[in-house]
């Protein structure tokens, strides 16, 4: 009969679940299957009332040995399954490894390929940015902005799909440029997309930055002091909400960033409501390069001459970009073989997760929703 | 354990200066309030904005970009003939292991031997559509097509043979 | 003329003329329960399709369009579906009191149907205490949400209820309030006295604005105490998954989820009544042409037109805001709400003993 208040007790005295032992804590496990966590990420979490004691992210429900698999493909072949780590930003996964690759190679990439990844890289840092922002608010309660955002999504991945092929999973970049030259309708649908942006943004100030519940929700919680956001090693918006320059764009230029004019988005506060102000105004910074590129888009080829064969010289080789979630560091250890003799990824969302436990201590288990929507996890991408 | 929590109270209610801030604060939750309504009274009134697309109903007029990649799939000519000279690039090419080509070699009409293609089996199933098999192709003998209501009851029916029963290779692919 | 008065007093006389008193009185009742649990799937499908239509507008979406005209019969489809469905009871729940908790949420729900006033004298029982019997058993709700979350033996649910029941209590006060400050004015608790005081013009246009302040603290209220977005933390799906009825499925889950519908067509009813008039035609004091023309409108239209209007803001606050957090919300309901309405309170006092209003 008096089950419920049984469980709690023999829960909170089983450490292995996460229990510290006190009586009166309350363990609930969100996830693996929750409609928060948007993934297979499973949260133990402690509380006390409807204070959060301790967060206890368990790993491993997506795992797909992506690493792995990668050693078993070519040069060529293993760039299209980092499109699903971080589905996302795809594309951007995709111009790490290739970097990466080329940078073994050493062959000079034509300007042109240079552009177009450069503005694809964009494109998709946007629809995921759009994506996040929808789903944030979602977190929080509020559903109707998350068809907003969708709304302007679309155009992006209907360029996508157009030049790319595929909306989400591009593998657009190979080794030495892109697959394809852009499509001929690829300037005047961006020009369309972006004054369709700019005609849409201040609904997003609208609906939700300015609102007043949702500034209450985000404001002063979920604080990451700059050291500790350097100690967990977050990095992108995470990180630079708390105000840690941390942008790979900036501080190792890739391709033509350092061509171009954009400024680091940094914020001080280090809060929800930081990071969240962050990536809305990253969106605004990716416009930017967008409208600097569009119409300097130089002629040329779109792919350097590479052997039909790729063949890495011995030696190990790293390459990082900015994803839409931060860092992402690609580690190629090569034999001198055709395929890669060992494979890291080092993802953005596994460091920006670990910091939850930290940051969520002491808040109410509404908060911890809001907390980890800023975070902007990507399971797959935790899991790889 | 619950010593380590450290304590960041959230003070959700700004600090407000007295009544002055106290009335502002009220008025400037309540404005921001009423600005989002409006917002969403917008689309409730203008139908125009709605962006759904209708998807079975609107199949006949669905524009796919000709470069969406749905299944790859061998053009045949109207005699009944491919560009595939069954070099097995594009086997290689793959990932995933899903194109097997199954070559013979057939006896030419001057009485040479040359390879060719009795098979290429192609297993959608395992298809990711990642492109790299068309452009390994030397004689753009595959191509994507468009289709992607692959759906079907039996997966037998998903691994399918590119190439028509009866077809051969067209005049002048090498 | 036609109306359901008419109706009504025409079947009471040939009742009364057929049976003895006592059999009239008992079909009367048979009939009235008939009528209600009638009016209580009608609203549950009118209100569920309505919410799902607003949404979909407000969202860029076209809504459900596909059984019936422009998909107006989604929602006795999806009823159907709830019916045939599985009424699962968990293994650890508390089987009674698991499956009692709905019913309470229904009848909880029923009983308040009682003092409405749904057209020009057409009331199930018009008692002396109406506002008063109001508050009083809409405040039961808490209990039914209380029993389904302990008893489904999950703790999502029990923090749900927990959540809810501090919810419920907190803002049960200013939503008392600011009904008090309508029975200031009238000197009546009696719902048909309310309505007829409102004769020469609703108390939200005679009131000033202290009555505006009332009924917009009172929408607040209501919204909260129905468990309604931006107040929905007993429902939470992105942190509680469903709350207190996470364990719930098939037509269990149908009655909460109709029990919803209902209360918020009941609070707003109230509230139609309270500061719109109730079924009272819009009348500007003494244009008596301008009367006349709006005393041709039915008197139930002008009812269900208000009470309508009242439900749909608050579908719009439902899909546009976030979620409060628990302690916003009792924050804004002690600091904010109830202070506002104590003071109002004593304005509207004063205002009624000095006879300012119109
Ligand atoms: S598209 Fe990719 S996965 Fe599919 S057959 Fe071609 S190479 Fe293989
Ligand atoms: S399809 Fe192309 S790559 Fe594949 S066997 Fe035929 S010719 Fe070679």
């Amino acid at each position: 009969m008096y089950r419920q208040t049984e469980i709690i007790n023999d829960a909170s005295q089983n450490p292995s679940l996460g229990g510290s032992g006190e009586t009166g804590d309350l363990i609930i496990n969100v996830g693996p299957q929750h409609p928060a966590t948007h993934g297979v990420l499973h949260l133990v979490i402690t509380l006390n009332g409807e204070t959060i004691k301790k967060v206890e992210p368990h790993l491993g429900f997506i795992h797909r040995s992506i690493e792995k698999m990668c050693e078993s493909l070519s040069y060529r072949q293993f760039i299209y399954v980092t499109s699903r780590m971080d589905y996302l930003s795809s594309h951007i996964n995709n111009h790490a490894c290739a970097l990466c690759v080329e940078k073994g190679l050493q062959v000079e990439i034509p300007p042109r390929a240079q552009v177009i990844r450069v503005l694809m890289d964009e494109l998709t840092r946007i629809a995921s940015h759009e994506l996040w922002w929808g789903a944030m608010a979602m977190d929080l309660g509020a559903f109707t902005p998350f068809f907003h955002a969708f709304r302007e999504r679309e155009s992006i991945n209907d360029i996508m799909e157009e030049t790319c092929g595929a909306r989400l999973t591009m593998n657009y970049i190979v080794p030495g440029g892109v697959m394809q030259d852009l499509h001929p309708n690829f300037q005047n649908k961006v020009k369309a997309f972006m004054q369709l942006y700019k005609r849409k943004i201040h609904e997003y100030d609208e609906l939700v930055t300015g609102n007043i519940i949702f500034q209450n929700r985000m404001k002063n919680i979920g604080y990451l002091s700059p050291e500790d956001a350097i100690s967990y090693g977050c990095s992108g918006p995470t990180a630079r909400g708390s105000g840690v320059s941390c942008d790979i764009r900036k501080i190792y230029p890739y391709e033509i960033y350092d061509k171009l004019e954009f400024d680091e988005v940094l914020e001080t506060a280090g809060d929800s409501f930081a990071r969240y102000m962050i990536r809305i105004r990253e969106m605004q910074q990716s416009i930017r390069i967008i409208e600097q590129l569009i119409d300097n888009i130089p002629e040329g080829d779109f792919q350097a001459k590479t052997k039909a064969v790729l063949k890495l010289p011995k030696g190990d080789f790293y390459s990082r970009v900015e994803t839409a979630r931060g860092e992402l560091g690609v580690y190629i250890v090569s034999e001198g073989g055709t395929t890669p003799y060992r494979i890291k990824f080092r993802s953005p969302g596994f460091s920006n997760l670990s910091v939850l436990d930290h940051i969520a201590r002491g808040s109410k288990l509404g908060d911890l929703v809001a907390m980890m929507g800023t975070l902007d996890l990507v399971i797959p991408d935790i899991d790889r | 354990m619950s010593k380590e929590i450290n304590h960041k109270e959230p003070s959700s209610i700004p600090p407000s200066g007295g009544w002055g801030g106290y009335i502002k604060d009220v008025y400037r939750g309540v404005k921001s309030l009423l600005v989002g309504m409006k917002r969403t009274m917008y689309y409730f009134t203008h139908h125009k904005e709605i962006i759904t697309q209708q998807y079975p109903d609107n199949r006949e007029t669905l524009d796919l970009p000709d470069r969406f990649k749905g299944e790859v799939v061998m053009p045949h000519d109207e005699k009944n003939e491919h560009r595939c000279t069954g070099c097995q690039a594009c086997e290689l090419a793959c990932p995933n292991g899903t194109i097997k080509v199954i070559t013979q070699s057939v006896i030419l009409a001057d009485g040479r031997k040359k390879k060719a293609i009795d098979k290429l089996v192609y297993h959608l199933e395992l298809c990711t559509m990642c492109n790299l098999c068309i452009v390994a192709c030397p004689s753009d003998a595959i191509v994507m097509a468009q289709t992607f209501e692959h759906s079907v009851f039996d997966r037998n029916e998903l691994t399918k043979i590119l190439n028509n029963p009866g077809s051969k290779i067209m005049e002048g692919v090498e | 003329m036609w109306s359901f008065s008419h109706i009504a007093n025409e079947m009471h006389e040939w009742l009364s003329k057929t049976f003895n008193p006592t059999l009239t009185l008992i079909i009367e009742m048979v009939i009235a329960g008939v009528a209600v649990i009638g009016l209580f799937a009608g609203l549950g499908l009118v209100l569920v399709i309505m919410e799902r239509k607003v949404s979909a507008w407000m969202q860029i979406r076209l809504g459900p369009n596909r059984v019936g005209p422009k998909g107006m019969l989604q929602s006795l489809a999806d009823t159907v579906k709830l019916l045939v469905k599985e009424g699962l009871t968990p293994d650890g729940a508390d089987k009674f009191l698991f499956n009692l908790a709905p019913f309470i949420a229904m009848i909880v729900a029923m009983l308040l149907m009682a003092p409405i006033a749904f057209a020009r004298d057409f009331q199930l029982w018009d008692m002396n205490i109406g506002v008063l019997y109001v508050s009083a058993v809409s405040s039961i709700m808490v209990i039914s949400i209380l029993i389904a979350g302990w008893s489904s033996n999950n703790k999502y649910s029990l923090m749900g209820a927990m959540r809810s029941g501090a919810q419920i209590v907190s803002y049960e006060l200013s939503a008392g309030l600011s009904v008090l400050a309508i029975v200031v004015l009238t000197g009546s608790l009696q719902v048909s006295d309310i309505i007829q005081s409102q004769k020469d013009g609703w108390w939200i246009f005679k009131g000033h604005i202290p009555v505006i302040i009332a009924f917009v603290t009172f929408i607040i209220a209501v919204t909260a105490e129905t468990n309604r977005a931006p107040f929905d933390l007993a429902e939470a799906e992105s942190e509680l998954t469903a709350g207190f009825h996470t364990e719930y499925s098939g037509m269990k889950f149908a009655l909460f989820f109709l029990a919803e519908y209902v209360n918020v067509f009941i609070v707003c009813a109230i509230g139609a009544t309270l500061f719109l008039g109730g079924w009272m035609p819009f009348h500007i004091g003494n244009w008596t042409d301008f009367n006349h023309v709006m005393d041709y409108i039915p008197s139930s239209i002008w009812f269900f037109g208000k009470t309508f209007f009242l439900i749909f803001v608050i579908m719009w606050f439902r899909w546009t805001f976030p979620r409060l957090r628990i302690d916003q919300l009792l924050n804004l309901e002690w600091k904010y709400l109830l202070p506002i309405s104590m003071i109002n309170l004593v304005v509207v006092t004063a205002m009624a003993i000095l006879k300012w209003h119109f």
